[in-house]
């Protein structure tokens, strides 16, 4: 290992299927301490499946996965760890309050332990960075969809992870909370918080983003700098020559 | 009223009724929660092969129930947690042979009658043994124990098991944990509402407090209350008009489910009446800048009109 602290995630070689097709045919994805890595491809190109396959929910049928330098199978560190998922409806099928919901994201800090006032604080404060404190009393199933989004961004940040891992933060969420979002993301950055994120487009995320991972197919199609306008550009199939070409690398232009 | 609460029978039975009318919601609001409002009526079909087994080896009727109820339970939490196409057959065959399965054995079984197998299917005041009595309590208290004590990790798996998985919370020990619960529930609450009817007191005191609540904790607290008072009042039903009490409990609680879906609406109005929060403009009053509009068609909008928080927060309910 040549970095001395281990990087946050370290995925190599993945291979995983889903209901018996192969999703993912060798995927590599390091995200080292303190780095931002957008995750980029067309859809059904495997960006969720490797998010999920980094989260430990779809099993490998091949390759290695370290978290924090811990093989996944002993890895107990999870209070260390945030996660969104892909736009799904917050709701239920029992009402459940915003604050009830973002709270589940302590459960890593305070476990079987009582909730306590300062789980209650850093719900508050995660409430307030994406602008939802005062529907925090609200019913989730009451919200529109980009608030849901938002609390499920809440609930990730509530246990100040030192890796962020987002299955498409941005989806939904209008531009001014996205303004509010890079913020937030920026000053979690800035406590030192690695992030893996699904994008489609860079747009506000883009000064802060260090690195692009392409997917294509289950394949890595590029690994390194963000290109600008990464995000529709590099889609496979987008062959059409522009004012980026020069920067674009020449193996997503075929 | 006195004379009723002088009989051994009836203290039993509604000493069962106060412990089936807790555990009962307290479970099923998970199985609500995860949009699984019908296993604990596959279950309660499963039941039926464990009382039949009872009959058969002439043993407890409920221990047995119990024992083939879990199995039954991991083996639907293991169809579902596999995220099978073809689970739901699988479950509908669990189903049905397992109600099929006890009919037969209890008509094998030379010890009892048609009218035995009658009260466990749709409860009876009158067949609260003493044992059972005692069997329903430790049951009770043990679910009790658990699906109020581990209620936020329960609730997390419910609500989104990905994320919970990634709180570090034992995901599959839980889940397996909360569908032998709901076996558990099951065969506790058969004495008293019957099997055929076990589910209905697992999710209408649920779906009727939800008519009213916004939160789970109220949500979960509202079921538990009601299952009480409609299980009592059921059983009591039941002594005053000698009919058995697995309907007149189910009865009751889809009245109240009907009451109160009929005053949420207003009570709802009336909450955001008296919230304090200022409801908002009752008219829109937002001035479209007429030639500023089509000079900069694909522009984004400005801040001031695309800022979500703010009109939120003016229409914010109360808190
Ligand atoms: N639950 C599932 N069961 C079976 N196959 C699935 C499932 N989810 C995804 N797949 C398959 O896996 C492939 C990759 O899906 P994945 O969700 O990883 O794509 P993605 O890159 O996240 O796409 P998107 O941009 O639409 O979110 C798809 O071809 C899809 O058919
Ligand atoms: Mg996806």
């Amino acid at each position: 290992m040549t970095d001395p602290i281990p990087p946050a995630v370290r995925l190599r070689d993945a291979v995983a299927s889903r209901g018996g097709r192969p999703v993912l045919r060798g995927v590599d994805l390091t995200v080292r301490p303190g780095e931002v890595v957008a995750l980029l491809g067309a859809n059904g190109s495997g960006k969720s499946t490797t998010v999920k396959a980094v989260i430990g929910s779809v099993p490998l049928e091949q390759g290695t996965l370290e978290l924090f330098g811990t093989p996944y199978g002993s890895f107990r560190a999870w209070h260390r760890i945030g996660y969104v998922p892909q736009r799904t409806t917050a709701a239920s099928g029992v009402p459940a309050t915003v604050r009830e919901v973002v709270s589940t994201g302590r459960l890593a800090q305070h476990r079987l332990l009582p909730f306590r006032r300062r789980d209650r604080a850093a719900v508050d404060r995660a409430l307030d960075a994406v602008g939802m404190l005062d529907r925090a009393g609200d019913g989730v199933a009451d919200l529109s969809g980009g608030q849901q989004q938002r609390v499920l961004i809440a609930r990730a940040l509530v246990g100040t992870p030192d890796l962020l891992i987002m299955d498409e933060p941005m989806a939904g969420v209008d531009a001014a909370s996205q303004q509010v979002l890079a913020d937030t993301l920026r000053s979690e950055v800035g406590r030192g918080a690695s992030v893996l994120l699904v994008l489609h487009e860079l747009g506000p995320l883009e000064p802060l983003i260090d690195r692009a991972v392409v997917l294509r197919d289950g394949c890595v199609a590029h690994d390194g700098p963000p290109v600008p306008n990464t995000g529709l550009h590099a889609l496979p199939g987008h062959d059409h020559v522009h004012p980026h070409a020069d920067l674009t690398p020449p193996r997503l232009l075929a | 009223m006195t004379e009723m609460l002088s009989y051994d029978f009836m203290q039993r039975a509604l000493l069962a009724a106060v412990l089936v009318g807790i555990t009962a919601p307290a479970v099923g609001i998970y199985l609500v929660q995860r949009r699984q409002a019908l296993m604990g009526d596959g279950m309660g079909h499963v039941a039926m092969t464990g009382v039949g087994l009872g009959f058969v080896f002439r043993t407890s009727p409920v221990w047995m129930a119990v024992l083939v109820c879990v199995l039954g339970a991991i083996t639907m939490e293991l169809v579902r947690s596999r995220g099978n196409q073809r689970g739901d057959i699988a479950l509908a065959m669990l189903f049905y042979g397992g109600m099929a399965c006890g009919k037969l054995l209890v008509s094998v079984s030379a010890q009892a009658g048609a009218g035995s197998l009658e009260s466990y299917l749709w409860g009876s005041i009158l067949t609260v043994a003493p044992e059972d009595l005692v069997t329903i309590a430790v049951l009770g208290a043990v679910v009790i124990a658990v699906a109020v004590g581990l209620r936020r990790q329960l609730f997390a798996i419910c609500q989104d098991e990905d994320f919970a998985r990634v709180t570090g919370v034992p995901v599959r020990t839980l889940n397996l944990l909360l569908a032998v619960m709901a076996a558990v529930t099951v065969t506790v609450a058969m004495r008293v509402v019957g099997l055929l009817l076990v589910s209905a007191l697992m999710v209408v005191p649920v779906v009727a407090a939800q008519q009213l609540t916004r939160s789970f904790a109220a949500t979960q607290a509202a079921s538990i209350a009601l299952g009480v008072v409609v299980s009592l009042a059921g059983v009591t039903g039941s002594y005053q008009l000698n009919v058995p009490s697995g309907p007149a409990i189910v009865l009751l609680a889809i009245a109240v489910f009907a009451v109160f879906s009929v005053i949420a609406g207003p009570l709802a109005r009336r909450r955001h009446r008296r919230g304090g929060t200022e409801p908002g403009p009752q008219v829109c009053d937002v001035r479209i800048p007429g030639p500023g509009r089509s000079r900069n068609p694909g522009q984004a909008p400005e801040k001031t009109s695309s800022d979500t928080t703010t009109p939120e927060r003016r229409a914010g309910l109360a808190q």
